[in-house]
């Protein structure tokens, strides 16, 4: 019955990690669920904010600039760290984008400083090689298996090298761009319910079909198997095919 | 290409040639509104009997300046011009400041744009403190009180620090709005409170920790009468006394652009009421807020290049009564290769409002996705890539009202070469 179906959605630190339209990937989670009538409730955590498991079907965490991101970060490991890995490890989806999407790992190592200890939530390390080395940057499309070998397509920017542990898979294989590290040809990561991911452009407007994946892991927690109604996706199929083309994929 | 060519044979060209303006030379720096500063800077020193140098809209890296100087000397080194008014390119500011040595530099604004050319707007301020430590302590420093981050850079210069602001509440928008950048203390990381936001992070602000707050403007404006699309009008209130100015520069970002270049040319000790006739004979600088006949009917020429920029734009053209708007978004270098940005921008604003919206550029897909998601009805929204032809389809459907055409900066290059092309507008901006 999804007349009587409830969406909660988390959206960790809008103010301070919210670097590439992020709101867009809220924007379609809620636009798509609603679309098919499903109740949806976003709520925006922000520092100091305690994070209750079980309140949240879904926890999006964007990215930022690095003096924002250390404030996210500290705030993440002080205070939301052991609830956001209960809430993970009792099935609530977890997608965190570039800078969020380094703080899941072990740590993020930066050119020059301290590591950035991370959540662990994800098996990656990621680290900056160096001043001089070249910020990964530009249109990206990749393959994810998860999609049945469809396409993600996305924008991608960030300094950081992130290699991937035993414990996570990537999201998918680079068809054109950079991805993890710019070398072995990874993009993202994906352990259970929580995916990480240097695609923004927004990610999910642009992939309806990810956006979907997600929905329907979200509900399942509280809601079952649930199979979503057909959405009409023109608009956003002519914008896919136009940025796979646009990134010479 | 001229300025290339000379820094190959002396590449101390720029600071050579620099030396000789006789009145120095002043640097406008800042996402939004160089062009516009710089030229109304320009137009009044012209007004007070001063010569100007400047380089071309949009060419402000080194190579421009240097072109620019050159351009503007006899064989023999000569300058041809009294006060150099250049706009650099906010990254730029720490290569090409040291060769102009500076006597006023003015900061603007620091607005997210082009993140994958720039980095961060923090990296962008942290190269302004490394210029302004370099920088003359003789020479003024003109920055924008209301840019919490803009006057942290600007209030650490020893020397002559001219902040300017707005002191209107009326022109308050209430609550910060999505594109707000720099809601954090700089200090000590705690989110800013503030009595007014003017747009974007714009305002008046405090930190509540460590009192950090907004320098009272030394040149302000108050009593603020916004006539929409038609300009503003204000009191400008500065050190020399106050005049009541009318622009017909429209929106409240364009007061900070009137404030900015007022600031610079008293600095200069051109009179009062010099600048004030200047403030109200200054034409705006290409597609900033142009207005153009196609087929007959009136357009209005906005460029749109960034989230606080764009969501300025919809502000205004909402005051006015067109119903049709051309928007082209390209992703070129120039206008930043990440796109993502769209989603930034308050395009809900819009829902409602237009009986048709034409997409067109290099993304014009990823537009027409987003105006899906901001509610305006599909129904409502052609995707024309060719913007040849997207302009055919705008003017089209226009019902006498005006026309708005909302294109990023290579979308503007084209489209005023079709209108060149269509003898609608002269090559003037090129100058």
């Amino acid at each position: 019955m999804i007349a009587d179906m409830d969406l909660r959605i988390a959206h960790l630190y809008p103010d301070l990690l919210n670097l590439y339209g992020d709101r867009g990937n809220l924007m379609t989670l809620a636009g798509r669920a609603r679309w098919r009538g499903i109740d949806v409730r976003i709520d925006e955590l922000r520092l100091g904010d305690p994070l209750r498991p079980g309140a949240h079907d879904l926890y999006f965490i964007g990215g930022g600039e690095d003096r924002q991101q250390k404030l996210a970060a500290d705030d993440l490991r002080g205070v939301k760290a052991e609830a956001l890995q209960q809430a993970a490890a009792e099935g609530a989806v977890v997608l965190a984008v570039c800078g969020g999407y380094q703080l899941l790992g072990h740590y993020y190592r930066p050119s020059e400083g301290d590591d950035l200890k991370g959540l662990g939530l994800l098996d990656l390390t990621t680290e900056h090689p160096g001043p001089r080395a070249p910020r990964l940057i530009g249109n990206i499309v990749i393959r994810s298996p998860l999609l049945g070998g469809a396409t993600l397509v996305g924008f991608e920017n960030h300094g950081g090298r992130t290699r991937l542990g035993a414990g996570a898979r990537p999201l998918g294989d680079v068809v054109s761009g950079f991805g993890n590290n710019g070398t072995d040809r990874t993009e993202g990561a994906v352990a259970g319910h929580v995916y990480g991911t240097y695609l923004h452009g927004p990610l999910l407007p642009k992939n309806p079909r990810f956006a979907d994946h997600l929905i329907t892991s979200a509900l399942r927690r509280r809601h079952g198997d649930v199979a979503l109604a057909v959405l009409d996706d023109r608009v956003e199929d002519v914008a896919h095919k136009a940025a796979v083309a646009r990134a010479g994929a | 290409m001229p300025g290339r060519i000379a820094r190959g044979i002396a590449p101390d060209v720029t600071s050579r040639l620099a030396r000789r303006l006789r009145h120095g030379t002043v640097i406008v720096t800042g996402t939004n509104g160089k062009t516009t500063t710089s030229r109304l800077i320009s137009h009044v020193l012209g007004l007070g009997a001063m010569s100007s140098v400047h380089n071309r809209a949009g060419a402000n890296l080194a190579a421009g300046i240097a072109a620019a100087l050159v351009q503007r000397s006899t064989v023999l080194g000569r300058v041809r011009g009294d006060v150099g008014v250049f706009e650099v390119d906010e990254a730029t500011l720490p290569v090409v400041q040291p060769s102009l040595s500076p006597r006023a530099v003015v900061l603007t604004n620091l607005f997210r744009d082009q993140l994958d050319r720039y980095g961060e707007i923090d990296i962008v301020a942290s190269r302004w403190r490394s210029a302004l430590r370099e920088l003359d302590p003789s020479a003024a420093v003109v920055f924008n009180a209301d840019d919490p981050l803009v006057s942290d850079v600007g209030g650490q210069h020893p020397g002559v620090r001219i902040p300017f602001g707005i002191d209107d509440d009326s022109c308050g928008l209430g609550t910060l709005e999505h594109a707000a950048d720099a809601r954090y203390c700089y200090r000590c990381g705690i989110p800013y409170r503030y009595s007014t936001v003017y747009f974007g992070h714009m305002g008046v602000y405090r930190c509540e920790q460590c009192g950090a707050s907004r320098p009272a403007p030394s040149v302000a404006a108050t009593a603020v009468v916004n006539h929409g699309l038609e300009g503003i009008e204000f009191d400008l209130n500065t050190p020399e006394g106050a005049v009541r100015v009318r622009s017909p520069l429209p929106g409240v970002y364009n007061i900070h652009n009137v404030l900015a270049a007022a600031a610079s040319c008293l600095y200069l000790r051109i009179p009062l009421e010099t600048i004030a006739r200047g403030i109200g004979t200054f034409s705006p600088a290409f597609g900033r807020a142009e207005r153009v006949q196609l087929n007959g009917r009136p357009a209005v020429l906005l460029l749109a290049k960034n989230p606080a920029g764009f969501n300025e734009v919809l502000r205004t053209l909402l005051r006015a009564e067109g119903q049709t708007a051309l928007i082209a978004i390209n992703d070129l270098t120039a206008d930043g290769r990440d796109i993502s940005w769209l989603w930034d921008v308050d395009f809900e604003m819009l829902t409602g409002r237009l009986g048709r919206v034409v997409v067109s550029g290099l993304r014009a897909e990823d537009m027409a996705l987003r105006l899906k998601y901001a509610g305006v009805n599909p129904q409502a929204i052609t995707v024309q890539r060719d913007l040849g032809r997207a302009l055919e389809a705008a003017i089209g459907a226009t019902d006498g009202s005006p026309l708005y055409i909302l294109p990023t900066y290579t979308a503007m290059l084209q489209l005023r070469k079709i209108l060149q092309q269509k003898g609608i507008v002269s090559g003037f901006w090129e100058d």
